[in-house]
């Protein structure tokens, strides 16, 4: 039977540092292997997400994909659905940082008169049961959302905002114990349509 | 002992979370469903595997005294690779099981296994015993998933079973802790009858 | 004001044992004792803390600069590992009497998910400079303490009392951390 290694410094340094070194070298061999299919299958989800929430289109959104500016150094990006030609609806991809459990990330399609198509959820880390009733599959929360007028909704409480939970004087019905979330739904939301009124003009 | 007993100690005798009381956070944390419950455990299962057959293959060649971190190495390894491969081929599993992913680096069950076992015996009983052990940390997932799937959104495995939603506090924190206290009721009683 | 927001928020609302689900073993295996709760929450507050300073900056300076994200489990686990050594070696030194009280949970403070969950938590937070991630940290670790000595007192007491047979131990302890858990639901609408 052979002997255990010894515990002398020089062994312990010798076999941590060569441990390290070939999980370091898997990992990055495993981690190129792999990224492909994962930019494949996020640039998979994005396509799904621009489909679901614009009108039927025959060019490639995301090759005509232009990015609007919104606060600060912030941008959104707009993939613009075209059908002969002609512009049929605008997805924008947009977000929010005020998600329970943080950034939520949702594809909100705009008719070319202002009024929203149809939104998706793309990305979230909000609670099961609760928050993540956001996403069309769990409950029907975004539905009030599907052909929303938004250019005449008015603006109760004054405070610049639009879409906003009942809570806040807005028309939102917000997710029973979930308002942080829906509140973050609606503020993704306002982003996309205040970037979507600067390119209508 | 018997290759056989090997693998089936993890089922029931020294069930993970039934009996050992190990791997708790990922227990409560990702059974809000059976299909989450399930998918954790198997992700759990292959780190375990993987890392107890690399851990017998190379506990010779490791000093006594950097044994711990050395596994934590090679855990940690297995670990990103799941990451990896999840995010790749199933997306929105990987999405729905989050910050638990990376945290199977710290599921004891994991690390108490390298420590109780694999430092201990060769390759293909390691394998057998991280199997086993997996497996059954898997099945006690599942069920537990599936209960508080059952009971919290009217579904098992995305199939709904009845009308209307279910009472929403199984999906929950507290729920979690309530439903494994009462299973793990139920498992003391039936192992005291058998 | 978005400070207070954050304490708040760590401590109660997204509890990090009763919410996040992180730390769970040593929260049934320490809580027996208040007193030794106490303890095993002082170390969390400052391994946590520590640990997600760093953690953070390794984070900003080597594995987004060179492109290498894949490495963070590895890399946080390890920092962490490394850290309770460092504070197995100082209380050691310090106080000896607490060192001998925590045991083997010490060591285990490496195996807590909280301490790992909470830093990889604080990078992938938006917006979260150094500073929110410390107060983050500190909040969580801090909460963390206060579910364990809550806990600990509520155990105290359930040793006193007439529990069903096929409960006593393991299920009740669960069944009442649930209670807890839905107690501190109740801070949801705080923030």
């Amino acid at each position: 039977m052979a002997k255990q290694r010894e515990s002398t410094f020089v062994n312990m340094v010798v076999v941590l540092f060569l441990v390290s070194a070939i999980a370091a070298i898997a990992l990055a061999f495993v981690y190129q292997a792999t990224k492909e299919p994962i930019a494949k299958s996020k640039l998979e989800k994005k396509k799904k997400a621009i489909r679901n929430v614009v009108s039927e289109f025959d060019n490639n959104p995301i090759e005509d994909m232009f990015k609007i500016p919104v606060e600060g150094a912030d941008s959104v990006e707009c993939y613009p659905a075209k059908k002969e030609g002609k512009i049929v609806g605008y997805a924008v991809k947009t977000y929010s940082k005020k998600g329970f459990g943080g950034l939520i990330s949702v594809m909100i399609g705009f008719d070319p008169d202002g009024h929203i198509h149809k939104t998706a959820v793309l990305e979230h880390h909000e609670t099961p049961g609760l928050g993540d009733k956001m996403q069309r599959s769990k409950s029907t929360f975004s539905n009030q959302f599907d052909n929303l007028d938004v250019p005449n909704i008015s603006d109760k409480d004054n405070d610049g905002i639009i879409i906003e939970v009942t809570k806040d004087q807005g028309t939102v019905d917000a997710i029973t114990a979930a308002t942080i979330s829906s509140r973050a739904f609606c503020d993704a939301t306002e982003r996309a349509y205040n970037a979507f009124k600067k390119i209508k003009k | 002992m018997k290759k056989l007993n090997i693998f089936t100690k993890g089922f029931f005798k020294e069930n993970a979370v039934f009996v050992m009381m190990l791997g708790l956070c990922p227990t409560l944390g990702t059974t809000t469903s059976a299909i989450n419950g399930l998918g954790m455990g198997l992700a759990t299962t292959f780190v375990l595997v993987m890392s107890n057959i690399v851990i017998s293959l190379v506990k010779r060649q490791i000093p006594d005294q950097v044994r711990i971190p050395s596994f934590i190495v090679i855990i940690a390894s297995f670990v990103t690779i799941v990451e990896l491969v999840m995010q790749a081929y199933v997306p929105d599993l990987y999405d729905v099981l989050g910050l638990f992913i990376p945290l199977i680096v710290v599921n004891c069950i994991i690390l108490g296994r390298a420590e109780a076992f694999a430092s201990k015996n060769n390759a293909f009983d390691s394998m057998l015993d991280g199997l086993g052990m997996g497996l059954g940390f898997a099945m006690a997932l599942t069920i537990l998933g599936s209960v508080r799937e059952i009971l919290g959104s009217g579904s098992i495995f995305n199939i709904s079973i009845y009308k209307g939603d279910g009472a929403l506090v199984f999906v929950l924190a507290p729920g979690a802790f309530i439903v494994l206290g009462y299973l793990i009721a139920l498992i003391n009683r039936l192992s005291e009858k058998a | 004001m978005e400070y207070i927001l954050i304490i708040i928020s760590a401590i109660f609302v997204n509890n990090v044992i009763l919410s996040r689900f992180l730390g769970l073993c040593p929260f049934f295996g320490v809580s027996k004792q208040v007193g030794t709760a106490a303890g095993m929450g002082g170390a969390v507050v400052f391994v946590m803390t520590i640990a997600t300073i760093v953690t953070y900056l390794l984070q900003k300076y080597v594995l987004v600069s060179f492109k290498i994200e894949y490495m963070q489990t590895i890399t946080f686990i390890l920092v962490i590992a490394a850290l309770v050594q460092l504070v197995e070696i100082i209380l050691k030194k310090v106080s000896p009497a607490l060192y001998q009280a925590l045991g083997i949970y010490l060591p285990l403070i490496t195996t807590n998910c909280a301490v790992l969950g909470v830093a990889i938590l604080a990078v992938g937070t938006d917006g979260f400079g150094l500073i929110k991630s410390t107060l983050f940290a500190m909040s969580s670790a801090i909460g963390f303490g206060l579910a364990l000595v809550i806990f600990a007192g509520l155990r105290e007491q359930l040793d006193l009392t007439d529990v069903p047979e096929g409960m006593k131990g393991v299920p009740i302890a669960f069944v009442t951390a649930g209670l807890l858990a839905l107690a501190f639901m109740g801070f949801s609408g705080i923030a």
